[in-house]
């Protein structure tokens, strides 16, 4: 038989506050264990928690790149659990009445464009972190990271396939970290993924029993785990057997996914509304207050590129894929007026460079205005090509102007027509075999004198220029 | 009955109380009390009338994203029963 995956991913992001959602204390990771805490995130009697506005307009932020309606009223509410990294006894999150619902994504997958819904967007806080002690029955808790705020993004079961998992994945990353609220970085924990995976009959409407799966701490992971666990289900249905609802855990090393041991009975978390937290209440002219500080988000960017700079679709991807990448090139192509040469030595030399020293466009020692000066300066014929690869290099070490270094090093380009008249006189006369060849009609020895040339002048010869008064020059 | 004593037995656990048998049954028949008495207030009519979560109308009690100190080392230990290093230190929740 053949069965269709039905896959929903849960995504928690940190969002890039400076403090904690509900106290001052702050969100720096690294620090020394349990020393970024104070009574509201320890959990002490008696305490209250009090909102941090910039965690409404991030979380808000998402909602509006995503296509969310945003309740005008939306509430906190208590999650009841047991576990050594709440030490509240509960995680303050949303329940009924969640920051925002009934959204979607468009995303890019090898298919075309695919639709996926978003079903809510809430607000919650982080829980602490737990070590394990490997050889004794302990576990050791630090509670630096309890109350760091988080958004759930939980999307509708709309994904079939591993591969559209992972676009719709990076789809979510690329625009938490566009918008600037969210620093993406998987390994630290701040972008986490949770699937529910479950199969069924192709053409069958009901859903079959799903399993959850955790531990996933990479793009390819989530991909490779959905894969092993998509194989899984289909081979014990296949046998004829029953797939146990459970959550199981992605083991990177042996590429396996395992039920998790030690887990309590089913879910029962008794939610209910936060006394201590009063009702958020978010109105259009806030949300327009927000919609307004809201950047291009990467899709329409990579095609407004693709249309106002006419640059090919791939270029258009490259160029987008890092807001502080997109802006400089989009500066450079402004300043320059030749937007696809300005693509070319942005994604080709210049990244090249950075990407070389681990570097990204936010620290480029070369400035957009300086790339597009030394563009103009081949463009104008000052300078070759060639030679402007060596100048870059040379802007990029040195961090000087183009012009400036042109000046020190005689970098201008020969021009002169009688200049360059002279140097290939001498070429022809000293390879009077070649000029034969040529003339005889091999063509392929036109490189040959173009490289002699280039050579003579220390690669300074106006290509075009050179290249006319070689054909005149070599014509029988 | 509005509440039997399997569901009293669960919501103990679920508070990880634990209370001899006997009083199970007690208590089974306390809370079915309140909960009838829940009852009387289910017969009145409250269509409309959104419901009310807080004693308070004041809602966006915001501050800002701003850093203070925290407890730092050491006092964000002082209540711990087993403290170990900078760590609380449980018993394990994993095998
Ligand atoms: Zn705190």
């Amino acid at each position: 038989m053949e069965y269709e995956p039905v896959i929903g991913l849960e995504v928690h992001a940190q969002l890039l506050t400076s403090s904690k959602i509900f106290c001052a204390c702050s969100t720096a990771f690294g620090a020394p264990p349990n020393t970024n805490t104070c009574p509201v995130c320890l959990g002490m009697p008696g305490v209250l928690p009090v909102l941090n506005r910039k965690v409404v307009e991030f979380a808000v932020k998402m909602a509006l790149a995503t296509n969310c309606r945003i309740n005008t009223y939306n509430r906190f509410a208590r999650k009841n659990y047991f576990y050594p990294d709440l030490p509240k006894g509960y995680q303050i999150s949303q329940y009924a009445l969640p920051l925002a619902e009934d959204g979607h994504l468009i995303v890019e997958t090898a298919a075309g464009k695919k639709r996926i819904g978003i079903t809510r967007i809430h607000m919650e806080e982080d829980a602490g972190k737990l070590i394990h002690d490997e050889h004794n029955p302990y576990s050791y808790v630090d509670l630096n990271r309890t109350g760091v705020p988080l958004i759930e993004i939980v999307s509708e079961p709309d994904i079939h396939s591993a591969e559209e998992a992972a676009a719709y994945l990076r789809a979510l990353h690329e625009i938490l970290v566009y918008l600037g609220i969210c620093d993406g970085n998987m390994e630290e924990g701040s972008f986490r993924c949770d699937a529910n995976v479950s199969l069924r009959p192709k053409g069958q409407e009901a859903f079959g029993t799903r399993t959850e799966l955790k531990n996933m701490n990479s793009f390819r992971n989530v991909q490779r785990a959905l894969e092993y666990e998509i194989k899984r289900q289909e081979y014990i249905l296949e046998g004829g057997g029953e797939i146990v609802q459970e959550t199981r855990l992605w083991d990177d090393s042996q590429g396996v996914t395992n039920p998790m041991r030690g887990k309590e009975e089913a879910h029962d978390y008794r939610y209910f509304p936060d006394p201590d937290l009063v009702t958020v209440h978010i109105d259009e002219t806030w949300i327009e207050e927000i919609r307004k500080t809201l950047p291009e988000l990467p899709m329409a960017r990579r095609e407004r590129l693709q249309k106002e700079y006419g640059l090919p679709a791939y270029d258009a991807g490259v160029l987008t894929s890092s807001r502080a990448l997109a802006d400089y090139y989009e500066e450079a192509a402004r300043l320059c007026g030749a937007p696809k040469i300005a693509a070319n030595w942005v994604m080709g030399d210049l990244l090249k460079l950075l990407n070389e020293e681990g570097k990204t466009f936010d620290a480029c020692p070369v400035g957009a205005a300086s790339l597009a000066r030394m563009i103009r300066l081949i463009e104008d014929g000052t300078i070759s090509g060639k030679i402007a690869k060596e100048l870059l290099q040379e802007m990029y070490a040195a961090g000087k102007e183009p012009e400036e270094i042109i000046a020190e090093r005689g970098l201008v380009q020969i021009t002169d027509e009688g200049a360059l008249k002279a140097v290939i006189e001498e070429i022809l006369a000293a390879n009077p075999a070649q000029v034969a060849q040529y003339r005889a009609g091999k063509e392929k020895v036109f490189g040959f004198f173009v490289g002699q040339a280039m050579k003579a002048t220390g690669g300074k010869a106006n290509p075009r220029l050179l290249n006319d008064l070689l054909k005149r020059m070599l014509a029988p | 009955m509005k509440i039997t004593q399997e569901e009293v037995r669960h919501v103990a656990h679920l508070a990880r109380l634990e209370f001899p048998e006997d009083q199970i049954g007690k208590f089974t028949i306390q809370l079915n009390d309140i909960l009838m008495y829940m009852e009387m207030l289910n017969a009145l009519d409250t269509k409309g009338v959104e419901p009310m979560t807080h004693a308070t109308v004041l809602y966006n009690a915001f501050r800002d994203d701003e850093v203070k100190p925290s407890l730092g080392e050491g006092e964000s230990l002082a209540n711990a029963p087993d403290p170990r290093g900078q760590f609380f230190r449980v018993p394990r929740v994993i095998e």
